[in-house]
């Protein structure tokens, strides 16, 4: 069982390896996002130990088990506002946060707003398969209109939403697709996603085989399209990206949407956090200060 | 009887109640005098009716009372409304430009202000007001320079221009009452002790940052939002990050997570917002995260009276979160004690890793009290239990070495296993919401092992022995052997001290019993002083278990509360005679109960906020001995 290692240099995919083994469904799309996940790790040589992975509840909320870093399985939908708890108290640490399409944009949709226009430092990974899985497979936020499911057995007819303008319109200041089909673009999306500094939301289509027969890798190998192989786009175009965000059918955009870095991380915009993380600074209110604060009431 | 003095202001929210209070409030408690402030106001930002009342003397001033002895009426509302409170020796000062009096009781001086020869009204809005605080300091025998220093500190950021025209207008309204009204009777007194006035909420705000919380965050919510005003205005002062989060569910989410990177994180909210957070609890509990959780309790159920005070939430607070899990409830006695519980309450969290409640309410968080600044500690005892933090962080001790064996939720035999924070090496985990392992698997990702569970469970379940050990049981005030008992929780403290005080008084002797630890409860102690008390008949000692808090079924929650009713009944059934005696003394009890506004009797509150019994109280044979 690996246990943490020391210098980054030695970091090795295996030493990423978790506890257990993933227990997701044969084919499931959580097992190259796990991967790719590691590889970014490795290839930015990021001490395990200064890494937490962050999720809420669902198929994909089980990762933080499957890799060896810091980890926390929390609540259906609230692993952002633990996150965001979390970085603020000590920002040295790198902290991914990893769900499904119902826990962050369903019961967790008000959490991944805010987090998003707070510009929190850390990597949002959404393992979007349009279907909830571990409740055997009811609509989700992100399910088609029309989509057959138990929760709706006559077709959804409520519209999806749509995750790419969402986190556009909420300020995010970096914004991705990815595709579970196709690691290394997958890999380097993470990579920038945990370089940027400020929040990074990531939404990989990762096909649900167990329940979701509608977006399944078949369908999406002829439709993603990467812009990173179109020269004239933009990144750092706001409009663009809110005009490509809004391509699905034939052609559906994946990789870097939109990135700006003119903006500080929330922990770097709070002087309070000037003298480094909360956790290392000192416990007690300075004599003279708490003097002052009895003072203000007499 | 107890020589106070009060003062209540009143008149629609904007028309500027707080500004005199303020003011009141500095000098009374710079005269070395102790105070209670009590704001009843409607959840309206203009308009609405508002009545300060604050109540002051040489000696411990526990709560708002019941009489006032100067009225300031700043509106007709407020005349109309108060007037018939006020009885013999009682002032009532206001503006005879736009308010008329009504019928006054025998011996109460109505004190017209002729406002606009007084002062230039079409400049200075608030002229009644100023006019009427300088005629009021003059009744109570203090001398002008007191005010002239208060309204210096007040208006000093406007220039001295606007000190100058205020000093002038107060002066005008302390000559006018020299020459024209009677003053009091008994001119206020002077003492040599040092007061900090302050409110429930900064009390419970400047505790946490006594006892080094790092974190706070919070929603808006009646009537908790004060701590976090205190917070935000002081964070950067003390090294707080505060956080105004979209909802209370992201709230006590985001403490918890930020706990969990080891410093102390602490939010506070009311009744609504806490059902929100229930959830979080339970994850605080289960992942042995600690956080300190605030429930300034309003009137509920849903958003019910956000104005005002209710002890409502106990079942709430006893309920909260599913399944059943460590954790530690506390009821701050008074404001004093806001901030000293705080302190209290962290290191009793963070030594059994697990949720701490502090359940206060509207009448603490809002109220000001006159406190001694020595019971305002900032070098607390600290004690952040087992936890790990790799370099000196936060009060914990040093990074310890392992082997690579490390187990987060190790079996103990205290149920207490080392917390280890992200970032430190060696020491690599996940927690989990689900049921775990020590090493932090979930049970159910490799198979639902039912001896597994009962093992983690019965681990976290040991830590409640050791937070009863941690907590001290309550104590009876007052003598052992009294006729009367009165049992209360938390901010009831302060009238029934009164209520206890008046009754021994008038040859009934009481004792008081204040709880303030609520979970762990020391059912068993509480037991055994009741079985000492001298009870003459169930039917009382019944009214002494269940009425005395605001709500009348509130105190018996839970399995050992109720146990304890049934036990104390049966106790007292055996008691004998004397019931002749007993019915009068009972009935002057009663009496005195609703008096007091001990009684449960909403029914009995009229339209002048919590003031419920205040129009028969100031009837002067009210204490005369009954039966």
């Amino acid at each position: 069982m690996a246990t943490g290692v020391q210098r980054a240099s030695q970091l090795t995919v295996a030493d990423l390896k978790g506890r257990v083994d993933p227990d997701w469904c044969p084919g499931c799309g959580d097992f190259g996002v796990l991967a790719a996940i590691q590889k970014a790790l490795v290839d930015l040589q990021i001490p395990n130990h200064n890494v937490v992975a962050i999720s809420g509840i669902g198929c994909s909320s089980n990762l933080p088990g499957f890799i060896n870093t810091y980890g926390m399985h929390t609540l259906h939908g609230r692993a952002l506002a633990v996150a965001t708890g979390l970085k603020l108290a000590n920002h040295d640490l790198t902290v991914l946060v990893t769900g499904g399409d119902g826990d962050g944009f369903g019961i967790g949709g008000n959490h991944f707003i805010h987090t998003m226009r707070r510009n929190v430092d850390l990597l949002y990974i959404v393992m979007d398969n349009q279907i909830y899985g571990l409740t055997t497979g009811q609509t989700s936020p992100t399910s088609r209109i029309g989509m057959k499911t138990k929760s709706m057995p006559f077709g959804n007819i409520e519209a999806p939403v749509n995750p790419i303008s969402m986190a556009l319109a909420a300020g995010a200041t970096f914004v991705a697709r990815g595709f579970s089909g196709d690691q290394k673009h997958l890999t380097d999306l993470i990579k920038q996603g945990i370089e940027h500094k400020g929040f990074s939301f990531l939404d990989v289509f990762s096909p649900c085989v167990t329940y979701n027969f509608d977006n399944t890798y078949q369908w999406y190998r002829p439709r993603v399209k990467k812009l990173e192989d179109d020269s004239g786009y933009d990144a750092t175009d706001w409009t663009a990206a809110m005009e490509k965000s809004l391509l699905w059918g034939e052609e559906i955009p994946i990789g870097k949407f939109f990135e700006r870095t003119d903006l500080p991380a929330l922990h770097a915009a709070e002087p309070v956090l000037n003298e480094g993380p909360l956790l290392h600074g000192e416990l007690r209110v300075p004599a003279d200060v708490a003097r002052s604060f009895i003072e203000e009431l007499m | 009887m107890k020589q106070t003095f009060a003062v209540a202001i009143g008149g629609a929210a904007g028309q500027g109640v707080a500004t005199p209070g303020d003011i009141f409030a500095k000098i009374f408690s710079r005269r070395g005098l102790s105070l209670n402030a009590y704001n009843a106001y409607q959840s309206i930002i203009r308009g609405g009716h508002t009545l300060l009342t604050i109540r002051t003397g040489p000696e411990p001033v526990t709560n708002m009372g019941d009489r006032i002895d100067l009225l300031i009426p700043l509106n007709q509302d407020t005349m109309d409304r108060h007037l018939k409170l006020l009885g013999n020796g009682a002032s009532c000062i206001y503006n005879a430009d736009t308010i008329k009096p009504g019928v006054a009781a025998d011996g109460v001086q109505l004190c017209p202000l002729p406002v606009s020869e007084l002062a230039d009204i079409t400049r200075n809005k608030v002229a009644q007001n100023t006019l009427a605080m300088g005629a009021g300091l003059h009744m109570m025998g203090i001398g002008f320079p007191a005010l002239e220093e208060a309204l210096r500190e007040q208006f000093k950021k406007k220039g001295e221009a606007v000190v100058a025209e205020n000093v002038g207008v107060a002066r005008a309204g302390y000559d006018y009452a020299a020459r024209h009204f009677a003053a009091f009777l008994n001119p206020l007194p002077k003492t040599d002790k040092r007061y900090a006035v302050l409110s429930g909420n900064i009390a419970m705000a400047m505790g946490g940052a006594a006892a080094g919380v790092k974190f706070y965050c919070a929603y808006p919510m009646s009537p908790s939002t004060g701590v976090l005003h205190w917070m935000a205005a002081h964070a950067r002062k003390a090294g707080i990050m505060v956080r105004q989060v979209e909802d209370e569910i992201g709230v006590i989410n985001m403490a918890i997570g930020a706990a969990h990177g080891g410093v102390r994180a602490m939010c506070a909210t009311s009744g609504g917002g806490f059902a929100l957070m229930s959830e979080g609890l339970g994850m605080s509990a289960m992942i042995e995260t600690p956080v300190v959780v605030i429930d300034c309790q309003r009137a509920g159920p849903s958003t019910g009276v956000p104005t005002k005070t209710e002890q409502g939430d106990l079942w709430q607070m006893l309920g909260a979160a599913f399944g059943d899990y460590p954790r530690a409830i506390a009821a701050p006695l008074d404001i004093a004690d806001c901030f000293k519980l705080i302190p209290e309450m962290f290191n009793l969290v963070d030594r059994f890793q697990c949720p701490g409640l502090v359940l206060c309410d509207l009448l603490l968080s809002e109220g000001r009290l006159g406190v001694d600044p020595k019971d305002l500690d900032f070098h607390p005892v600290i004690d952040r239990g087992e936890l790990i933090t790799g370099t000196n962080g936060n009060g914990a001790g040093a990074g310890m070495a392992t082997n690579g064996d490390y187990k987060r939720y190790r079996i103990t035999e205290s149920g207490i296993s080392p917390r280890a924070v992200p970032g430190v090496p060696g020491h690599i985990h996940t927690v989990a919401t689900d049921e775990h392992m020590e090493d932090g698997v979930l049970i159910s990702d490799e198979f639902t092992n039912p001896i597994k569970r009962r093992a983690m469970m019965e681990k976290r379940m040991r830590k409640v022995a050791g937070i009863e050990a941690a907590v001290r049981p309550p104590e009876l005030r007052g003598p052992r052997d009294a006729e009367v008992t009165l049992i209360g929780w938390g901010s009831t403290k302060g009238v029934i001290e009164e209520a206890c005080e008046i009754l021994n008084e008038e040859g009934i002797s009481a004792n008081q019993l204040q709880i303030r630890w609520l979970v762990p409860l020391h059912g068993e102690a509480i037991l055994e002083l009741l079985r000492k008390a001298h009870h003459h008949r169930r039917e009382q000692l019944q009214r002494a278990v269940c009425a005395l808090p605001a709500q009348r079924n509130q105190l018996c929650a839970g399995r050992q509360h109720s146990q304890i009713r049934r036990r104390a009944f049966h106790a007292s059934s055996h008691r004998g005679s004397r019931q002749g005696t007993a019915r009068r003394k009972n009935e002057t009890f009663r009496s005195r109960a609703r008096d007091y506004g001990l009684s449960a009797g909403w029914e009995e509150g009229d339209a002048h906020g919590n003031r419920r019994t205040a129009s028969k109280s100031t009837d002067g044979g009210r204490f005369e001995r009954q039966g």
